[in-house]
């Protein structure tokens, strides 16, 4: 399987969605992307982002979402961000599962936002330039912005947590495509076994370029979408 | 009506860490037992590399009850409750949490046994932090050494013994107690991280050793050796190279014909007849009830399961609880003080992306009572720990040292740079109970059946306090040795639920401050035993599990060999 391939699982709810898919947002490509920073002309051009079928959310849920993860992991000229790595997808994706929990938490938070923003900046968030974006999303962290239940900076970092799950996680999830959130951090793979040469200080490892569900061992248990989600992760044992 | 089975001679409550031990002892000895487990069997093929499920998600395979039943916490009596935890730290499978431990499998030291006798003779009587109800344990590390290396031996444990029979080997850890004999296997490899810190720990004059763990560094008993694929940390073992009981006794066990395994059976009760002696248990399987007699009862669940299935197990014998007619179930309760850390920064990539917790260098200098507290405010010490072990998204979420915000491109550029080259120590400190300290029955929880959960009443006091910051000092020290640009010290946290869970039902000779006797069976009810760090009064400055294990199987060994005396 070539790493560009959406894992087979993708495949089979892309066509099993594709009545699904929304009108706006959909295959929309990010503005930013459209023009990349001066004095990246040398840099590979980035490829137009592709918006899957959404599963949970509503076409404008997804716009608001997915403005917010490009900001929140931007990419730029080098490398790129939570927007190529598609976290929007991995958060969408598991709000119909694992994170359905947090299915009302985003409901009023991504309206909240949109909310937040007209009133401070005059536009609804995607719409806005990415620096009346930030600013909209540092008063939010800093619980500055009205018009959150719960308040804002709880839910900014409920959305970053997912963004960074989106991003990092194992592609198998719907996010990290192309490996992007990996190659970003220099995480060279899921391996089954490491030598002891593979752990000197200077190792030079090749990115593997694997999912844990690519190994043939793991592929027939894949884990149920329907499994408890937190953001937990308690140190020591 | 519940189904009555047919008697069996032993009835365990939980095969985890320690009653997926003692039924290898018991079977051997010809004794039938029914080992009741609330989870399930977890397939190699189940334990996959994926750091979402395993380190941020319950694991879906197997029937979690203990999720069901999260304690819930308050530092004092009259402190408010702490947020509930959304996951138990424990989980339930064959082999429980032994599935995805770390693994490190360490023995106390002697004086972790003799902390009360120790402390007044060295230092006065004072020296011991008031409200403290630390007693000696009634035997001494001697006692429990041949059970260590039963243990070492059947899970199989690699690591460098620095102390056989007193002879000290300086590629161990010196301050350890005398050993039998060495470990059955050698130590997991050190890699180019642990080797720089160990450098760094001897340009101090300290004395770093490769600490022990229940992994395999080669093949074993037909185990394969580990492959150190950076998964192990709340992660199970696809090649079953992590000595869970689940890969080790519990099938041998099973191999004598003498154990019987009944999974996702959930005990809500153990019964007492007219004499106020155990009969057996009471478990809900698929939604019948059924009543498992026994000639004896062992309760092995986790710390807060085996308190609270005592408390809940009232009968007109013992009103308050089973076992409980002192008011000792649920006291001397305390976590260990494992929170409090050190992150660093280093110029450099270090390339932990791989290996596992237990491959790491352990210092023991500022253990225990390996050094003068003359001139300090405290008693005990810390372990200090580093390791290989890194994951994309904990690499994400890595402290920034106050030179990047949590977000944006400044973030991302950090992060860039920066995602090899931080580390987190694992501190363990000596932990000591209180008189405050302690385990109930929540007046108002309940879980999914009715009953009420566990309440933790505990928080950590001055000598905690004082000693995390001095450890965390000297690992700042270590860090510095050994290159880092940058440290910061995290806090002390508070006593809510832990991996790292003890007494409730301590062990001692004094049946008015003890739960159960030096063999680990109840004062008040001849043919209970419990195993688990339950039963421990004090904590060492390192992992319990082994310790457990080794009591579980002295326990075991005990009944086994004084059967007629304690059936009658």
């Amino acid at each position: 399987m070539s790493a560009d391939d959406p894992a087979p699982e993708d495949l089979i709810s892309r066509r099993a969605l594709l009545g699904r898919v929304g009108a706006a947002g959909a295959f929309a490509a990010l503005p930013e992307m459209l023009a990349p920073a001066a004095g990246a002309a040398a840099a590979q051009t980035p490829r137009p982002i592709t918006r899957e079928p959404l599963e949970t959310l509503t076409p404008s849920e997804a716009d608001v979402l997915e403005a917010i993860t490009a900001r929140l992991i931007p990419s730029d000229a080098t490398s790129p961000g939570a927007a190529e790595a598609r976290a929007s997808h991995y958060i969408d994706r598991a709000l119909g599962g694992a994170l359905a929990s947090f299915r009302d938490t985003y409901r009023a938070g991504l309206a909240s936002v949109d909310a937040f923003a007209r009133a401070s900046r005059g536009a609804a968030f995607a719409q806005l330039p990415v620096s009346d974006q930030d600013a909209v999303l540092t008063a939010m962290e800093r619980d500055e912005a009205g018009g959150f239940p719960g308040g804002s900076a709880a839910f900014f970092s409920t959305v970053l947590a997912h963004t960074l799950q989106g991003t990092f996680a194992d592609p198998h999830y719907g996010g990290n495509r192309n490996f992007a959130g990996w190659n970003l951090l220099g995480y060279p793979g899921v391996r089954l076994a490491v030598t002891g040469e593979q752990q000197n200080l200077d190792a030079k490892l090749t990115p593997t370029r694997m999912s844990a569900y690519d190994y043939s061992m793991f592929s027939q248990r894949r884990p149920a979408r329907a499994d408890r989600g937190t953001a937990h992760e308690p140190h020591g044992d | 009506m519940a189904t009555e089975l047919p008697k069996t001679g032993v009835v365990i409550i939980g095969l985890g860490a320690t009653g997926g031990v003692a039924a290898l002892p018991l079977a051997q000895a010809g004794i039938d037992v029914v080992g009741l487990e609330a989870g399930s069997w977890l397939a190699p093929a189940d334990l996959s590399p994926d750091e979402l499920r395993n380190n941020f998600r319950a694991w879906p395979q197997a029937v979690q009850k203990a999720n069901r039943e999260i304690p819930t916490h308050r530092p004092t009596s009259s402190s408010p409750y702490s947020p509930r935890v959304p996951l138990h730290p424990m989980m339930n499978a064959v082999g429980g949490t032994t599935l995805h431990y770390w693994a490190q499998s360490w023995r106390l030291s002697p004086w972790d046994f003799t902390v009360a006798t120790e402390t007044r003779r060295r230092y006065g009587a004072s020296r011991l932090p008031a409200g403290t109800t630390v007693e000696d344990w009634p035997f001494g590390l001697e006692e429990l050494e041949p059970y260590y290396d039963k243990v070492e031996v059947e899970i199989g444990v690699s690591g460098q013994a620095g102390n056989i029979k007193g002879a000290i080997d300086r590629r161990g850890n010196i301050f350890e107690g005398p050993r039998a004999r060495g470990y059955p296997m050698p130590p997991l490899r050190g890699t180019g991280f642990t080797e720089m810190m160990a450098g760094a720990a001897r340009s101090l004059g300290w004395h770093p050793f490769p600490g022990p763990a229940a992994v395999t560094s080669q093949r074993y008993q037909g185990r394969s050796p580990c492959v150190y694929h950076g998964f192990c940390n709340r992660g199970g073992c696809h090649v079953s190279a992590k000595g869970s009981t689940a890969v080790t006794t519990i099938p041998k066990a099973q191999g004598t014909r003498r154990l019987s395994v009944v999974t996702e059976s959930h005990v809500t009760s153990i019964n007492v007849d007219a004499a106020g002696r155990a009969s057996g248990v009471t478990y809900l399987k698929g939604g019948t009830e059924y009543v498992q007699p026994a000639n004896v009862v062992l309760l092995a669940g986790y710390t807060y399961e085996n308190v609270r299935l005592l408390l809940l197990s009232t009968s007109p014998a013992f009103p308050k609880g089973l076992s409980n007619n002192h008011g000792q179930v649920g006291r001397h309760y305390f976590s260990h003080n494992q929170i409090a850390t050190v992150n660093a920064l280093f110029p450099r990539n270090l390339n932990t992306w791989y290996g596992l917790p237990a491959q790491g260098v352990a210092v023991d200098d500022w253990a225990d009572d390996n050094f003068d507290h003359g001139p300090l405010d405290f008693i005990g010490g810390g372990n200090l720990w580093v390791y290989s072990d890194r994951r994309p998204i904990a690499a994400a979420n890595m402290s920034t040292f106050g030179r990047a915000p949590r977000w944006g491109a400044q973030w991302k550029a950090f992060i860039r740079e920066n995602a090899d080259r931080g580390n987190t120590a694992y501190l363990q400190r000596t932990t000591l109970p209180y008189e405050d300290n302690y385990l109930d029955l929540d007046p108002v929880v309940k879980d999914p059946l009715g009953f009420p959960v566990c309440r933790i009443t505990a928080d950590y006091k001055q000598n905690e306090r004082r000693l995390a910051d001095f450890i965390q000092d000297k690992m700042v020290q270590w860090y510095r040795a050994a290159g880092a640009i940058a440290t910061e010290k995290t806090a002390v946290g508070t006593m809510g639920p832990s991996t790292h869970a003890y007494g409730g039902t301590r062990m001692g000779d004094n049946p008015e401050t003890n739960v159960v006797n030096r063999w680990g069976f109840s004062h008040e009810v001849p043919n209970l035993g419990v195993l688990g760090a339950s039963v421990m009064g004090t904590s060492g400055a390192r992992n319990p599990t082994l310790t457990a294990q080794a009591l579980a199987w002295r326990t075991a060994e005990y009944l086994a060999a004084n059967w007629k005396s304690i059936v009658i």
